[in-house]
């Protein structure tokens, strides 16, 4: 497996490290009248797809990028990856 | 027929031709009073359990390939009960009980073998951590014996003792633990399930629940609808889709867990020696090869398989462990799929649809469980109530703040 970090190019995996999935870059509001139960769901709870999965993966011997990728997970296949802090310019 | 020495020796006279198939083939009934989805481990142990301990014996068990075709026959085959945890330890003691008379309860020889089970310790502050587990075990009523490193040596003294890094300071010794033939325990429950009336079937896939009024009344399947009064599911590895299709949500990933095993060698290891530090354990097969594995890969995967990266840190961690193992040839690798829960104890509970019953989240601990998991997923399925031995394996700890959490990783399922 090699994921192709946008800062270093393609990188053999051992490279990296997992760190779950993307969603909890989006970690919520704290104050949110509802913030419990919104906080179960963001620490404990998971889509768990069998197919594509949006994941963070962390350049941890390398730049030290944080990366958001789309994988196959019945496949392995990294399906396109880019920078974590690219996320807010985005469209 | 009923298996036995006498049978064996009669059929050896008569040419073998007075073996009949173990299991009937039944095509599914329009509606069961319970279905089990799934044909591992637990499954069949679940619907044997029901129909042996609760006299439900209109039971099926649905299974999307052939019975035993999933973890249960992709495991490494060990059996123990060295947990810490309050919520674990008197399940697991449960189930290592069950393992005792189990070959003779089902009539079927499942080679559990007590060859003992070592847990390595490489800092003094390591083994006063494994004298600790060792009283939990003890007050539990498990086995649990503290060795020290002179102890270990006499034991075991193949051990690379004096490694730099993970020098052996001792172990914790656990002789009631060992080992069983994994495939055999599939075949001796579905055999056992099968003659007290339940219906196996296989190549029968799940694609739907029918659920009315909050009440499951059935499942869709790749072979029709099928009516049911209750259905359990113990599906560890696709939990969460399976689950999904009644619509919930599971604190589970899906993770690959790879194994290996070399050529048959002589005898060499007489038990099971886990390296934690290393993230390696190993036993010998009663076939001679060496039977071993270590970590998860670490990312979410349905693909049961692993990749490189592993195997070489699994051997690297066998080499420095019992650096003799290095001449051995390594035979076959396979990977399969773990639910890893976010705290790495198993889920058997009620679900918010009545009569939908949950069993997994088994991380890579399902195959030591499976008699226990099985009876007390059966004793909740019949009853409604959790067993006493299995209360705190509930499907709300997480929002309650109750996790059972032995790594103490917190939510990273990747670490545990």
């Amino acid at each position: 497996m090699k994921l192709d970090c946008p800062l270093c190019g393609a990188r053999d995996i051992r490279e990296f490290h997992y760190q779950g999935a993307a969603s909890l870059a989006d970690r919520p509001d704290p104050d949110a009248p509802e913030a419990q139960q919104v906080f179960l769901d963001y620490v404990y709870m998971r889509d768990n797809p069998a197919g594509e999965n949006r994941e963070l993966w962390f350049h941890a011997h390398g730049c030290g990028a944080w990366l958001v990728a789309t994988r196959n997970v019945t496949t392995h296949e990294f399906l396109s990856v880019r920078l974590a802090a690219a996320r807010e310019a985005a469209p | 027929m009923r298996y036995s020495g006498f049978q064996v020796f009669l059929n050896g006279l008569t040419g073998n031709r007075g073996w009949a198939p173990v299991w009937r083939d039944p095509a599914p009934k329009d509606h069961y009073d319970v279905i089990i989805i799934g044909g591992g481990g637990h499954g069949l142990a679940t619907a044997y359990y029901l129909a042996r301990e609760h006299g439900i014996t209109n039971v099926a068990v649905l299974e999307k390939g052939t019975i035993g075709g999933g973890n249960v026959g992709r495991n490494t085959t060990v059996v123990r009960a060295n947990y810490m945890l309050d919520g674990n330890v008197e399940f697991y003691s449960h189930s290592l009980k069950l393992w005792q008379n189990l070959s003779a309860e089902l009539n079927y020889n499942v080679m559990l073998s007590r060859r003992g089970c070592i847990l390595l310790a490489h800092s003094d502050g390591q083994l006063e951590a494994l004298a600790r587990r060792g009283n939990m075990n003890l007050m539990q009523g498990d086995g649990a014996e503290l060795w020290d490193a002179a102890t270990l040596r006499r034991h075991i003294p193949y051990l690379n003792f004096d490694d730099p890094r993970f020098p052996l300071k001792g172990g914790l010794m656990q002789w009631e633990a060992g080992t069983a033939r994994h495939d055999a325990v599939a075949w001796g429950y579905a055999r056992a399930a099968d003659r007290l009336g339940v219906d196996l079937i296989q190549n029968c896939e799940v694609t739907g629940f029918r659920i009315e009024r909050g009440r499951v009344t059935g499942v869709d399947t790749t072979r029709g609808h099928i009516g049911a009064g209750k259905v359990g599911m113990a599906v560890a590895g696709r939990s969460s889709q399976v689950a999904a299709m009644a619509g919930l949500r599971l604190p589970i990933e899906s993770h690959v867990l790879q194994a290996f095993v070399t050529e048959g060698l002589k005898p060499v290891i007489d038990t099971v020696i886990s390296f934690g530090m290393g993230h390696f354990y190993i036993s010998q097969s009663d076939k001679g090869g060496l039977v071993f594995g270590g970590d998860i890969d670490g990312y979410n995967s349905y693909a049961q398989r692993g990749n490189l990266p592993i195997v070489e840190h699994v051997a690297e961690a066998g080499m420095a462990l019992m650096p003799m193992i290095g001449r051995a040839r390594m035979l076959r690798s396979w990977g399969g799929i773990m639910d890893m829960t976010m705290d790495g104890s198993p889920i058997i509970d009620r679900t918010p649809v009545e009569g939908l019953f949950f069993n997994g989240g088994w991380c890579y601990g399902g195959f030591k469980a499976v008699p226990g998991g099985g009876h007390v997923f059966a004793h909740l399925i019949a009853t409604g109530n959790p067993h006493p031995v299995a209360t705190k394996f509930r499907l709300d700890r997480f929002a309650r703040g109750a996790v059972i959490d032995e790594e103490a990783t917190g939510a990273t399922p990747n670490l545990h």
